[in-house]
């Protein structure tokens, strides 16, 4: 059973390194539900993938692996890849989150997002064969942290976004699921902009302007 | 930096981009003006996190088995990477990252060809679904009025163009659709320079310039 974010008692987590310290204080990055219903395991992804950056972690990597990857494989198969390849990109797709670990900025974005937007443009660049035409990034490269409140909102309005769209009545839903995997017309799409984004949109927002702040 | 942006992108088009499913033409389009515009970046990437709650909550697939041994063995072969951001943020010049990537350089690398009046174009190459061209556009003059029979963005990069009484100027992008039909007039001053995507050839009106497009490829 899922408990709502930041009135879970954390005495069942297992200690971690006191880095993000704010975000120790009650983010559910992610859970997993043993048999009887209970939270055994309360990975932080951001604290993994900050570990993965900053120590090359492998254990840490693992943990993300084990989550991702094969979300990651059934993502690529919905949107029309075959086993193999999928599970070719999949790995292709977390040697890049090893590799790009640096370039995540917890501010702005989930580890699911940003796991996300590099399997996305995996697969446009596998199945389609077309480059990916990026926005320049904003890096913010090893130093400065981003901001850890910052960081704890995104993360926190991360998990309310996840929790919304559960609880979307299943047609709706499905409507969104299949834009994410190229199953719709682009009229279709338009049916799919209704979810609340206001929030997390502000929040990305904030983000940016600290950013811009500090790379001028 | 983007403050002064007044046109942007509609909903739809952020969408598609964040789920991959836009033509490459109009993904440089877009790419380009969320470089310029923070506020469409904040869309867009709201957008994404959509993405992110979909990833998190689908089913997973059945790796094969050593998938994580093979990929640690790829991450040890290709060895400690550099630092470095993928598209870093430009510092000078006009163009920003994703467009530097398909011109092969910043403005005085566009290869331009003349389209008579001082107005010049240069066709970047992308997939055949759509077309994406950088415009040049000399001060106070006007690009031949057209039509065209599906979706046209226009993303401004220097200088500015009034269309029907409208102005758009530096980051602002248009966004037309197939009943436009329009002219858009280069401001007094600057030479105005733009970055023009279309899924479909544009109709120009006028008898010469419409014998001229199978040559100019418009």
């Amino acid at each position: 059973m899922l408990t709502g974010i930041g009135s879970t008692d954390r005495s069942d987590v297992p200690p971690q390194a006191p880095v993000y310290g704010a975000l120790q204080s009650g983010v559910r990055a992610d859970m997993w539900a043993d048999k009887a219903g209970g939270v055994v395991v309360d990975l932080d992804w951001v604290e993994q993938l900050r570990r993965v950056r900053d120590a090359q972690d492998e254990e840490a990597f693992e943990a993300l692996f084990a989550h991702f990857a094969p979300r990651v494989k059934g993502f690529l198969m919905r949107s029309g890849a075959s086993d193999v390849m999928a599970e070719e990109c999949a790995q292709e797709v977390m040697a890049t989150v090893w590799h790009k670990a640096h370039l995540f900025d917890p501010a702005r974005a989930s580890v699911a997002t940003w796991v996300f937007t590099i399997a996305r443009n995996r697969k446009i660049d596998a199945l389609r064969r077309q480059r990916r035409p990026e926005p320049e990034d904003l890096g913010w490269g090893p130093e400065p942290e981003p901001d850890q409140a910052d960081a704890l909102e995104l993360q926190q309005e991360s998990e309310r976004l996840v929790e919304a769209l559960r609880q979307l009545p299943p047609k709706q839903r499905d409507l969104i699921e299949r834009a994410f995997f190229g199953d719709l017309t682009h009229t279709e799409i338009a049916a799919a902009t209704g979810l609340p984004l206001g929030t997390i949109k502000s929040r990305i927002r904030l983000a940016l302007e600290r950013l811009r702040k500090e790379m001028s | 930096m983007t403050r002064e942006i007044k046109h942007h992108l509609t909903d739809e088009l952020l969408l598609a981009y964040a789920t991959g499913d836009l033509p490459e033409a109009f993904n440089l389009v877009v790419a380009t003006h969320v470089s310029l515009c923070d506020e469409c970046r904040a869309r867009l990437e709201a957008f994404e996190a959509v993405g992110g709650a979909v990833l998190d909550e689908i089913g997973e697939a059945t790796l094969s088995g050593g998938s994580f041994a093979a990929t640690m063995g790829s991450i040890r072969a290709a060895g400690k990477t550099p630092i470095v951001p993928a598209t870093p943020p430009r510092r000078t010049g006009l163009f920003p990252a994703p467009l530097r990537d398909y011109v092969g350089g910043d403005l005085d690398a566009v290869r331009w060809r003349g389209l008579g009046g001082g107005v010049r174009q240069a066709i970047l190459p992308t997939s055949r679904e759509a077309k994406v061209r950088l415009l040049y556009i000399p001060a106070g003059a006007a690009l031949p009025d057209h039509g065209h029979s599906g979706l046209e963005m226009t993303q401004v990069l220097q200088g500015a163009f009034g269309d029907d009484g409208i102005r758009f100027g530096p980051g602002d992008i248009e966004i037309a659709t197939e009943d436009t039909h329009h002219t858009p007039v280069a401001e007094e001053g600057v030479d105005c320079i733009c970055l023009a995507a279309t899924d479909a050839p544009l109709k120009f009106k006028a008898l010469l310039p419409r014998m001229a497009q199978p040559f100019l490829r418009i």
